[in-house]
Parts: structure tokens; sequence; C-alpha cells
């Protein structure tokens, strides 16, 4: 068992019946050096009382590879050094219990185009490892050669403001609120105007799916009526996800079908589906030609808590993969769990191609995308006008800003709240290009857009004070000195 | 109506000074303007008429200036916009794209619906510019 040594006696052979520490079975290589074509991962993980650090991370090596808990004579039957995991650093966290192991894997090791496979593999037991008190999956160094085995975002960012035929600003939505109980007909009016007040988009919720107060083709008919009236209103190329998840993919390719058959440019899943769910839902729609919207329902259970689950880092490269278009990446200054180091490593991610490794944003490992094109980042959850100049300057122009309570808890209307959004991210968009200090003068640029603007106006006085100042539990551990 | 295309319809029509400054922007980024001219303000027509190739030689925006004056002088009753592109790898698409004269009067869309089975409505946005022949339009 893991923990226990043979110190002090003379080492085992290595294929002697019975348990061999994991760092003396070939999980431990602090002389290996990674080829291009491995997969990398960082693992934090704090070990049990009396375990060694470097037996632990063997441990990671070995138990999210080939080993078993005891030696097995079946191994001599395989090229067995080929197919471990080699850990080849182990470094502690200073001013706490925790380690990072880094791990190579052979790209042998998984099949191609499968994030079922990879993750099976490299979180699949290892998680509930009794020697380690916590573990997590920090950062992956995907090597070029498994990329290229993924279909990738059906469309990407450019592909979708070439067909939506807007450029040189952050995409605009909002939730439909209330979330549930809306008849489909209701529902369709809060699309209707969000869309006409000049939001891009209007989404439904993640656990909007078919319920008994609104059945899916109900909502989608009329939400379909809503997109192409707001399109004729505003000479604007409009869009509705349509949440398309369902019990089962038979379900869900109904829903998809329906969605493309009546014009909906965009549909939506959440990632409660599955991975392998998405990666089919992400081929039809590249098939289809909609734009497939990701939303990361249930991703906080175990991307929150820095010592144990997986890192949203790690997810957002294997949706980048898998072949959303669109996924949830946080706002910062919103309501919900966003440092902005780390948030920016989750957009640098998603929307960049070779991206260097940057510890002060929580990047581990070099990231080369070959040419896989982007995923759009979409900020949503308690984020309003009043911190537009905050949401450009964090999130940057390839993303979408969605205003869900921001639009339809406007005063005068849906439709006053969406224009106050539209005129807010127009005025930063076009000061900043101006040579504006757009963030230290956004709310003086936002006050003169109000001062024309009577929505923008109603919306700064609204919500003025909000914001969400809240410890965040998942930051960098390298802290940036500032330079003079 | 006023269409609400291009990165900056949602505020007041800018003065040439502040195209000027968008102009200046998209060449500071090596972005090559270029001026396009059309009376189809469809959502789905693309392809607007090209005032000329791309200004990929033009460094300096009192030049990109002197061509959208041009467009505009020629094409007056028409929308006009000023396009920076960017060609970088990764990109190689239209970076920002605005509208720079308007119409004096939009007459916007109507909303066509044709009923189908099943509740299903068949919709199709028709601008009533496109209702006259090209050239014909906004006069």
């Amino acid at each position: 068992m893991a923990g226990k040594s043979t110190n002090g006696s003379a080492p085992k052979s290595r294929w002697a019946a019975g348990v061999t520490p994991y760092a003396e079975m070939g999980y431990w290589e602090p002389d290996y050096e990674p080829k291009p074509t491995d997969i990398l991962c960082a693992f934090r993980f704090v070990p049990q009382e009396g375990v060694e650090p470097i037996e632990a991370a063997a441990a990671i090596a070995g138990e999210s590879s080939t080993a078993t808990w005891t030696v097995v004579w079946t191994d001599r039957l395989t090229a067995h050094e080929h197919y471990q995991a080699k850990c080849y650093r182990v470094v502690p966290v200073p001013g706490s219990d925790q380690f990072i192991a880094y791990i190579a894997y052979d790209l042998d090791l998984f099949e191609e185009g499968s994030i079922a496979n990879l993750t099976s593999s490299i979180i699949g037991n290892v998680f509930g490892f009794k020697a380690l008190k916590s573990l997590r999956l920090e950062d992956m160094r995907i090597p070029p050669h498994y990329t290229k085995t993924f279909q990738g975002p059906a469309h990407g960012i450019v592909m979708e403001r070439e067909y939506l035929n807007k450029y040189g600003r952050p995409l605009l939505g909002a939730t439909t609120k209330p979330k549930l109980g809306l008849s489909a007909r209701n529902y369709g009016r809060v699309v209707y105007e969000a869309l006409r007040g000049g939001l891009d988009f209007v989404k439904d919720d993640e656990n909007i799916n078919s319920q008994p107060f609104m059945r899916w083709r109900d909502r989608f008919l009329f939400c379909m009526e809503a997109v192409n009236k707001a399109q004729a209103a505003t000479g604007e190329i409009k869009g509705h996800y349509l949440n398309v998840t369902a019990g089962t993919m038979e379900d869900m390719y109904e829903r998809a079908e329906f969605a493309k058959e009546i014009g909906s440019v965009i549909v939506m899943i959440d990632l409660t589906i599955g991975y392998t769910a998405i990666q089919s839902m992400a081929k039809w729609a590249r098939k289809s030609g909609v734009i497939l919207h990701l939303h990361r329902a249930g991703h906080s259970t175990y991307t929150r808590q820095k010592t144990h689950g997986v890192s949203f880092r790690v997810i957002a490269k294997w949706m980048r993969l898998a072949g959303v278009d669109h996924i949830h990446a946080g706002t910062v200054v919103g309501k919900l769990e966003g440092d902005p180091a780390t948030t920016k490593g989750y957009y640098t991610t998603l929307r960049d191609d070779k991206i260097a490794a940057d510890p002060s944003i929580g990047l581990y490992f070099e990231q080369d995308w070959a040419s896989m094109p982007g995923v759009m980042p979409v900020a949503s959850g308690g984020i309003h006008a009043g911190q537009m100049h905050q949401l450009l300057h964090l999130l940057g122009e390839d993303t979408i800003l969605q205003f869900g309570g921001g639009t339809i808890g406007h005063p005068d209307g849906i439709a006053d709240g969406a224009t106050a959004n539209r005129v807010a991210v127009e005025a930063m968009i076009q000061a900043r290009n101006a040579g504006r200090d757009y963030l230290r003068e956004g709310p003086e640029i936002l006050a003169d857009a109000a001062r024309w603007s009577p929505s923008l106006k109603k919306a700064l006085e609204i919500w003025k004070d909000i914001t969400f100042n809240f410890e965040s539990t998942d930051v960098p551990d390298a802290v940036v000195t500032p330079t003079a | 109506m006023r269409i609400t295309q291009g990165t900056f319809s949602h505020l007041p029509d800018f003065t040439d000074e502040q195209v000027r400054a968008q102009v200046q922007y998209c060449l500071d980024n090596d972005w090559p303007v270029s001026v396009e001219f059309s009376d189809d303000p469809h959502p789905r027509n693309v392809y607007w008429e090209m005032w000329g190739l791309p200004m990929f030689e033009a460094k300096d925006a009192a030049a990109v200036m002197l061509e959208i004056d041009g467009c505009r002088k020629a094409h007056p009753e028409t929308y006009v916009r000023v396009s920076g592109y960017d060609r970088r790898l990764g990109r190689q698409t239209t970076a920002l794209s605005f509208i720079v004269q308007r119409p004096s009067h939009e007459p916007g869309f109507r909303l066509d619906r044709q009923e189908a089975a099943d509740r299903q409505v068949r919709y199709s946005t028709h601008a009533y510019a496109t209702d006259r022949p090209a050239g014909e339009r906004y006069r």
C-alpha cells in the first residue's frame, strides 16, 4: 500500500509478488524529459500523514495509468515502461501542506477524439485514492498530435461573427427570467423585448428543458416568433439559445433538428449531459450550421475548491476539444466565483491559439491549439451596464456579456434594459478605440452617454452600488509582484 | 426605423471627427480599412458594393476620410459602412465595421409569415426599400 516504505530493508525485486511502492515501479522518473507528444498534467495533492510526497505523486501517476495496488506478472507481457505514466517533478506549494505533481502520459494511452476516454484515465479512479487527502487536476498540456484528433468548435469565434455579421464589440445576451414557471407565450415576450431593445441573444436557462409549465416545442415556436419579429424590427441578426438538453440523445437530436428546421441560428446544451453527448451535439452542430452554446451547469461541484476536484481551466480545454462554440467562463465582477487572474487564464485558454505557461494566471503549461478555432467565453451572472468598463477591461472583446436581471429588471421594461446595455457597450468601445483611458474614465463615459440615453440613465441609477465583493476560493499560487 | 447593423448603431450618428478616430484606431492596429455601400439593408445582405479595394497602403486617417467622402457624395441616400480588417493568423476577418451614412428615411422591414402545418410558421424578412430596383431605392 502506498505509504508503506521498504526503507531499511533490501529493495524488493520489481517483479516479486506482493506490494511494491509506486515510486519504485517506474512511476517516478525525476530524469524523464517529456516528449512533445506527451499529454502533461499538473495535479495539486495533499498526501495522508506519513505518506512521502514522492510516493504519493508516483501513486497518482500509477493509478491514472497502468497500475493496480499489487504487482501483477501480466505487466511483463507488455512494453510497460511505455504505458506507465511518469511523474517527473514534485514541488511543494509554499505555506501549505500541498504539492504539485507533474506527470507525463504517453499518447498511446488515449483513444483519438474521445474526451470520455481521456477523462476515464486521468480522473477515473485516482481521485478516491485513500493515500491522498485531496487531489486536484490543475492543468493539462494537450499536444497538437492529440488536439488534431478532435473536431473542435463547431464554428468558432470567427465564423460566428461572420455568420451573425457582428464585429468589434462584445456580444450581448440575457437569460430569460424568471427561469421557471413562465408559459411559452409569456416567455417569448421576454425574448422579443430584449432583442428589439438591442441584445444580440436571449438564452434559455440551464434548467429550462421541457417541464409541465412549458413544453419544449411550444417554447421553440414562440421564441422563433420573437426572434424573427425582433430581426425585422431592427434589421439585425438575432438569436435565442434554445436549450435542447434532454434525458436521451434521441430526444436531444429531435429538439435540435426542430430548432434548425424553424430557423434558429443557435441551440444550447448543459454540461450535465456528459462529455460524449456534448461531442455528439458538436458534430451535429457543425453538420447543421447551428451555433452550439454550452452552459456549465454543475461544474462548481468539482471546480471551485482549490484542493480537490478539477480546475475549470481543464474543463475549458476539454470543451474546446469537444467542440462547443460558447461556454460560460465567469464574470469576475458578477455574483459567481471568479478571481480576475484565474478567470483571465480561462479566457486565454478558450480564445488564443499559442499560449505560453503563465503561473500568474494559473496556466501551468504552454498550450498549442494548432489553429483549432476559439470558443466564445460567456460572462453571466449578476452583471450590469454600470460595470461595462470593468467587463471590457477584464474580459476583452470576444466575449458574450449576459445581463439577465440587468436587462429584465430595468424599471422601464425589458427593451429599455436591453438598450441600456447596448448603449453602454458601444459607448465604451468607441471611447476605448478613440484612445481614452476607459477603465479609469468608465463612469464618466457612461454618464456622458446617459445624458442622451434615458434607458442607460435609469439603469445606472438603479444598479449603481451593486457589487459582489467576496473572497475567491480559487486563486493562482503565484502572485505577481508589481514592478515600479 | 433605424437599422442597428454595425458596431456603433445604438449611438448617435458619428461626426467626421469621431469617424476619423475610429479609422485611426484601425490603422494603428494595422487593419486595412475599406468603404462599402448598399441600398439593400437586409440583415443577410453580406456583400455590399466595394468603394474601391481595401486601402492596404493607407497609413493616415485623412486619406481614408477622403474616400469615405467620395463614396458619400457619389452615393447619397444609401448606406455606407467602414470596416477594418484583421489579417492576422487566427483572425483573418473583419475587426470593426460601422455605418457612416444612412438614407434620410429608413422604411424598415415587413415580417412575412407563411403558416405551415403543426403550428409552424415560415418567416421571411422583407425590406420595403427593395420593392424598387437597385439604384432607385431611397429616392
